[in-house]
């Protein structure tokens, strides 16, 4: 059994956290005391049936406004697969919300609802799977009781989203007609849709192919940690210990350590369970060397002849999550693999409507949910790749020095 | 390792596995002095034996602290006793009733002591000068869990402010803090009960005994059964009867109801865990029916 991470969009009230109420509930995830507790709920606030979006409401706060606030992880499991779900909320602070869910997941369903078709939110989030690279897209056409069931706006809906897409670079699409609220196309197929031929949601989230996601290709070992213990039954040993983010190393490969460019041989690599041949993201293991060479955290092992970048002027496409906007000359705090160091905004190239992915050139700040290309300059070299061909090496969070809190999201798009 | 050659995907649990191995030496690499908090139960025995494999074959290079309600089963005292001293690793106990005699903490009226468990928590990770305190808990055992990050934030005054979390992204936690603050580290958070079982198994976790089921002395409080000790004494009109029990969680010995099981190996429990209708938070634990959001006021207080 392998694990499927998976957002989940929508904008206000369209039915997203029924229609993981209700996959939780279909799967039989949900316990007797949780439901118990959402039936009491449901009858406190004068709801006619039982409302299966009082499942994932967290904080007292959340019950208390009627709104989700902030992401919240919910897991469920069937005999093929186990699911991690990242729930992102619609309103407060949604882009920073998608944004953090998005980046981990292997697929985003975004919700609409077919009465009121594509909404500004709905490019919104089509647009920040693109921009984070969630392999899988599913667009689940919510409410489809509510328009009888009809085809023809499912296939209006449909069309214009494919429109949208074509501007985005979304690898894998599948449009899914659902009502949350009845279970039409969750875990049964609709007996209400028969026109429609295709998977049901849960179905879907099964079978999604999603072995090829990751970048096999590229070996990139940023490393984390060396250890070298002090005992003198295992004198001389020095591992190098981190989580593999791309490519596939072997016992006996050449690889080159840096940023020192210095190159050895994999002697032994050690997982979690005992030595192995060979390790693929995203395993944690253990590499050992042939020679003692200088690598610690911050540097990466590669291939001679398959390196990253080793760069200082770096741009990126950056989301940021800050009420004070970020403005050319700023200096922050940055986190890249497992490197930190410092930077300073040296340009800001522009801003993006995610509406109409219009390219705002004069802009000269990025406000709290802002999207837009900037260039940095940061103050040591980072072995760094494209966001595009390596989510693990290509991303980076931005840190305020003096709140130390995470202002900003970044995708490498250029090294030079 | 479980992993299909022609695809090189990791099985869940190995993802899982590489996941919390992955947070736990990020810790270590980033915060200055991390501790890690062992309670005796399963899921702080998962973490303990994850952050041995993270550095092995080096020992892991910081020390456990056990929150010492007073009330404990004493077997899973024992137990602790035995693990740590088998791993040679430091062994730092806050001591609750310590706290009492010492007038930090007061005895509530009712004798729990899980609420003043927290300002006890925190003076300790206050002199140990710690910046980081890995707990066992998961996202799925509560609602204001599942909003829980990772690396989890908390102030001078230990305090958890759901409403402000640092956005997560990747797998790039942000460890940076300001002196007098700490970070609680959560490398479990993506783990379910199922995933914690299937690994104990997998991995032949030793358990303190009272996770299979034995005979105990037992009462029927609101449905829930509490074994009859020292700390815990039946109420008038209250039968105590013998029962074949078994805990699905271990906690404070007051607090922590048993289930009927007749769960004696580890299979028996698997079993018997995949089929269970009830979380174990609302089989098991007395402080979560306070009210609606018992567990959030906890955790703003600092509690685990």
């Amino acid at each position: 059994m392998d694990l499927l991470r998976f957002a989940t969009a929508g904008s206000v009230d369209d039915g997203k956290s029924t229609l993981i109420g209700r996959l939780l509930y279909d799967t039989k995830t949900i316990f007797e005391d949780q439901l118990e507790h959402v039936e009491m709920a449901s009858k406190r606030a004068g709801d006619e049936y039982t409302n299966l979006a009082l499942l994932t409401d967290g904080l007292r706060s959340e019950r208390e406004q009627g709104i989700t606030i902030d992401v919240a992880y919910r897991y469920f499991a069937t005999p093929k697969r186990k699911f991690i779900i990242a729930d992102t909320p619609g309103h407060i602070q949604y882009t920073r919300n998608m944004v953090t869910g998005a980046s981990t997941a292997d697929l985003a369903i975004v919700l609409v609802d077919a009465r009121k078709g594509l909404v500004e939110q709905s490019h919104r989030h089509a647009f920040i799977t693109s921009l984070l690279r969630v392999p899988h897209l599913v667009l689940a056409i919510n409410k489809m009781d509510l328009v009888d069931y009809s085809q023809e706006v499912y296939e209006q809906i449909h069309s214009d989203f494919t429109t949208f897409a074509t501007k985005l670079d979304i690898p894998d699409l599948t449009v899914i007609p659902i009502s949350a609220l009845n279970g039409d196309n969750i875990v049964t197929r609709s007996e209400n849709m028969t026109w429609y031929s295709g998977a049901t949601l849960l179905h879907h989230l099964e079978h999604v192919y999603v072995a090829s996601d990751r970048n096999m290709v590229d070996v990139r070992f940023p490393v984390q940690y060396v250890i070298r213990p002090q005992s003198n039954e295992v004198r001389d040993y020095r591992g190098y210990a981190g989580t593999v983010a791309g490519g596939i190393m072997r016992v006996g490969d050449e690889v080159m350590a840096l940023p020192s460019g210095f190159t050895s041989t994999i002697t032994a690599i050690e997982g979690p369970g005992g030595s192995v041949e060979e390790a693929h993201p995203p395993m944690a293991v253990t590499v050992r060397l042939a020679d003692e060479i200088d690598l610690s955290r911050g540097g990466m092992l590669c291939r001679p002849n398959n390196k990253p970048a080793v760069a200082q002027d770096i741009d990126v496409m950056v989301c940021w999550m800050h009420d004070e906007p970020l403005r050319r000359g700023r200096k922050l705090a940055i986190k890249h693999t497992t490197n930190s160091a410092r930077a300073m905004v040296k340009d800001m190239q522009y801003r993006l409507d995610v509406n109409s992915l219009h390219r705002d050139l004069d802009a000269t700040e990025l406000g709290l949910n802002d999207i837009g290309r900037i260039s940095l300059r940061t103050t040591q070299p980072l072995m760094a790749d494209e966001y595009r061909r390596n989510r693990q090496t290509g991303g980076m969070i931005l840190v305020d020095e003096a709140t130390n809190f995470t202002v900003g999201a970044a995708m490498i798009v250029d090294t030079d | 390792m479980t992993t299909t050659h022609a695809e090189y995907r990791l099985s869940q649990l190995d993802e899982l596995e590489a996941e919390s191995i992955y947070i736990i030496r990020e810790v270590a690499a980033e915060s200055e002095r991390p501790v890690l908090l062992f309670s005796g139960g399963k899921d702080s025995l998962v973490m303990l034996h994850l952050a041995v494999k993270a550095f092995a074959p080096a020992r892991m290079p910081f020390p456990v602290m056990h929150v010492d309600t007073g009330h404990n089963f004493p077997e899973v005292l024992e137990f602790r006793d035995r693990r740590v001293g088998e791993l040679g690793v430091e062994l730092i106990v806050a001591s609750v009733p310590d706290a009492i005699e010492r007038g930090l903490v007061k005895e509530e009226p009712n004798g729990s002591r899980n609420r003043i468990q927290t300002p006890v928590l925190l003076e300790a990770v206050e002199k140990g000068q710690f910046t980081a305190a890995f707990g066992g808990a998961r996202r799925d055992e509560e609602r204001a869990r599942a909003k829980e990050r990772v690396f989890s934030f908390r102030d001078d005054f230990g305090q958890w402010d759901p409403k402000n979390q640092r956005p997560e992204l990747w797998s790039l936690y942000n460890a940076r803090i300001h002196p007098g603050e700490h970070m609680r580290v959560f490398p479990l958070s993506n783990w379910t009960e199922l995933d914690i079982w299937d690994y104990i198994a997998r991995e032949d976790i030793e358990l303190p005994s009272i996770y299979f089921a034995h005979e105990r002395e037992v009462v029927d409080r609101k449905g829930m059964l509490f074994n009859v000790n020292e700390f815990f004494a039946a109420k008038e009109g209250e039968t105590i009867f013998v029962e074949r029990v078994r805990y699905r969680t271990v906690g404070d010995a007051t607090l922590t109801a048993a289930v009927r099981s007749d769960a004696d190996t580890m299979q028996k429990v698997l079993d018997e865990i995949a089929a269970t209708r009830i979380t174990e938070r609302g089989a098991t634990r007395g402080d979560d029916k306070v009210t609606e959001a018992a567990m959030e006021d906890r955790k703003r207080e600092g509690y685990f």
